[in-house]
């Protein structure tokens, strides 16, 4: 605090991502019924509940991807995807929000790999063609992104020559090379086979040290409770329970949250 | 246990299977039928002197034909060209979100694809009817430029104006069909990675959908091929009508037919061989390993184990 060679960058008291009262429905199905949150700086923050209990469309709202009809979403101070000027709120258009999408990661269930081009070609695309960014020094940027998954020998594959979790960690290099300040993990190891979720595991998990701010919707309460700073526990739209893992995951306040973890641990 | 598990493993490999093939009389009885057929036809190619086929030769050089197969490749060519253009900007309209836009494209659709081709072709040849002179300018307001619509139309732009435009509405439905098919995913990650809606369009969409654009557009090139004989309404000598011209005359009808059948079956040829080497080229990804080329093909089947394999692709750039 008192390091005057550091700019005053408000680390601590600003959070990454705050949520107020989010509301989100489908016609007449309401998925989110008022979220309240804070994800603070650094911070690896797990979303768990049971299934359709909103935690992947929560997820999926804080880079815009769906539309919120209620509350306020904010990410770094900025609201996502409308701009308020006086006591109005403008829309904001879609140059606006591919621009603020730009520093949030997100890593997909299904990989969701471009599968026309190879992983190396997958992981220059958004820098090259979004940031500009010189082609030869996106590309090795990306070599060096995917040595650090692991995959520098896989440059040249296809996706669907890739295993799955080989898929997940070009998915995360992708998101990576665009060098955001907050990642969104949509249940990144649940499509994957039981003996390739730990590469996945590992290379988040090095994430993570290295102060990466992350949002992971997870059924892996192993993960969360070595890993995970902060845990909410959604079930239909709501956050019943939230806390740090450890004292959440082992001494549950509430019967819907034992419930559910008696079933998955 | 060990022991004898290993025992059997090394003196007891069974013998290799020799057994006796299952017979096919019926695929031996249809090929004997076949082949009696085969030799009636080739019989009556060679000794029915109705055949001419010394007219069918001189036909094959005939300076019109020959002509006409250039402006049957040239309406092709373009009409295609301006067909495939078109009918990508109206399905980007139709899949749009502005109501206005993709009922324009509707709209578009519904007249094209709902009359016929025939008549569209005599209607762009008359459009001097409608409008005798066509001019540029402001609408409702003065001109800058204004022409006699049969200098500005003349047949050839007709025959081509009718063929592509009809072609774009056909080549709209196939491209929304491609766009369609691709995975929403890949749209909401090019997006995640802050990637714009055109961006997005062209560089993922669109790569994708091709895998299933092209097979329906090599078909529709070859119809177009074929079809551009129907200009022959508005009388522009294409290589079917430089054939009708010259039977018109001649009444050799059959001999002038086959002349002209000939140029379209090679024609159509070297486009079977031009599609395939395009879908392989879009079926980057999708398969493994991509199909072997027919040359490549060719090579396996003479030179045996020299032959290349399929066209994998492997790791060996990984040291870059």
């Amino acid at each position: 605090m008192t390091d005057l060679t550091k700019a005053p960058v408000a680390v601590d008291d600003r959070p990454m991502v705050k949520a107020e009262g989010v509301h989100k429905s489908y016609g007449q199905v309401e998925v989110l019924k008022g979220i309240d949150l804070e994800v603070k700086q650094s911070e690896v923050f797990c979303l768990v509940g049971p299934s359709g209990s909103g935690k992947s469309t929560f997820l999926r709202c804080i880079n815009h991807l769906e539309k919120i009809n209620a509350g306020r979403l904010y990410v770094d101070g900025e609201l996502v995807g409308y701009q308020q000027r006086g006591d109005r709120l403008y829309e904001l258009k879609d140059r606006e929000v591919a621009l603020k999408r730009r520093d949030i990661g997100m890593v997909f269930q299904r990989f969701n790999l471009f599968p026309h081009m190879t992983a190396l070609e997958n992981v220059i695309e958004a820098p090259v063609q979004v940031k500009k960014e010189n082609r030869a020094a996106a590309k090795e940027r990306a070599m060096a992104l995917l040595e650090r998954v692991g995959l520098s020998d896989k440059a040249r594959n296809y996706p669907t020559q890739l295993s799955g979790g080989q898929q997940q960690r070009v998915a995360i290099a992708r998101a990576l090379a665009m060098q955001p300040k907050l990642m969104l993990f949509d249940e990144p190891t649940s499509a994957l086979d039981p003996e390739l979720v730990g590469e996945v595991l590992d290379v988040m998990r090095g994430l993570a040290e290295e102060g990466m701010t992350m949002i992971v919707v997870t059924h892996e309460m192993g993960f969360a409770r070595e890993v995970g700073d902060a845990l909410v526990f959604m079930d239909g739209g709501v956050v019943v329970e939230s806390g740090h893992p450890r004292e959440v995951l082992t001494n549950p306040q509430h019967e819907r949250t034992r419930a559910f973890l008696s079933k998955v641990l | 246990m060990n022991k004898t598990d290993q025992g059997s493993v090394t003196s007891g490999r069974p013998e290799a299977i020799k057994a006796v093939p299952v017979r096919h009389p019926g695929r031996w009885a249809g090929v004997a039928v076949i082949a009696v057929l085969a030799a009636m036809l080739l019989h009556t190619l060679i000794y029915n002197p109705a055949f001419m086929w010394d007219v069918v030769w001189q036909t094959m050089q005939d300076r019109t034909v020959l002509h006409g197969i250039w402006v049957t490749i040239e309406l092709t060519v373009l009409s295609m060209v301006i067909g495939v253009v078109g009918g990508v900007l109206l399905a980007v309209m139709r899949l749009s979100g502005n109501a206005v836009l993709s009922g324009t494209a509707w709209f578009y659709i519904w007249i094209f694809r709902g009359t016929p081709l025939l008549v569209q072709l005599v209607f762009w040849n008359n459009i001097g009817y409608l409008w005798p002179k066509l001019s540029i300018g402001i609408p409702f307001g003065p001109s800058f430029f204004s022409e006699d619509a049969n200098t500005l139309v003349p047949v050839f732009t007709a025959a081509l104006l009718g063929l592509a435009l009809n072609e774009a509405a056909y080549m709209a439905e196939i491209v929304r069909a491609g766009v369609q098919s691709v995975d929403e995913g890949q749209t909401e990650a090019a997006h995640a990675l802050g990637m714009s809606k055109a961006a997005t369009m062209r560089r993922i969409v669109l790569p994708q959908a091709m895998r299933v654009i092209i097979p329906p557009t090599g078909n529709e090139t070859i119809s177009m091929l074929k079809n551009s004989s129907l200009v022959q309404v508005i009388a522009l000598v294409e290589l079917f009508t430089a054939g009708h011209d010259i039977y018109a005359r001649t009444f050799q009808t059959v001999p002038v037919l086959i002349a002209v059948s000939i140029y379209y079956l090679l024609m159509t040829s070297v486009m079977t061989v031009g599609q395939y080497y395009i879908e392989r080229h879009y079926a980057r990804g999708a398969n493994r390993t991509l199909p072997p080329t027919p040359i490549q093909r060719l090579r396996a089947l003479l030179g045996g184990s020299s032959a290349r394999k399929p066209a994998a692709v492997t790791d060996e750039g990984s040291q870059a």
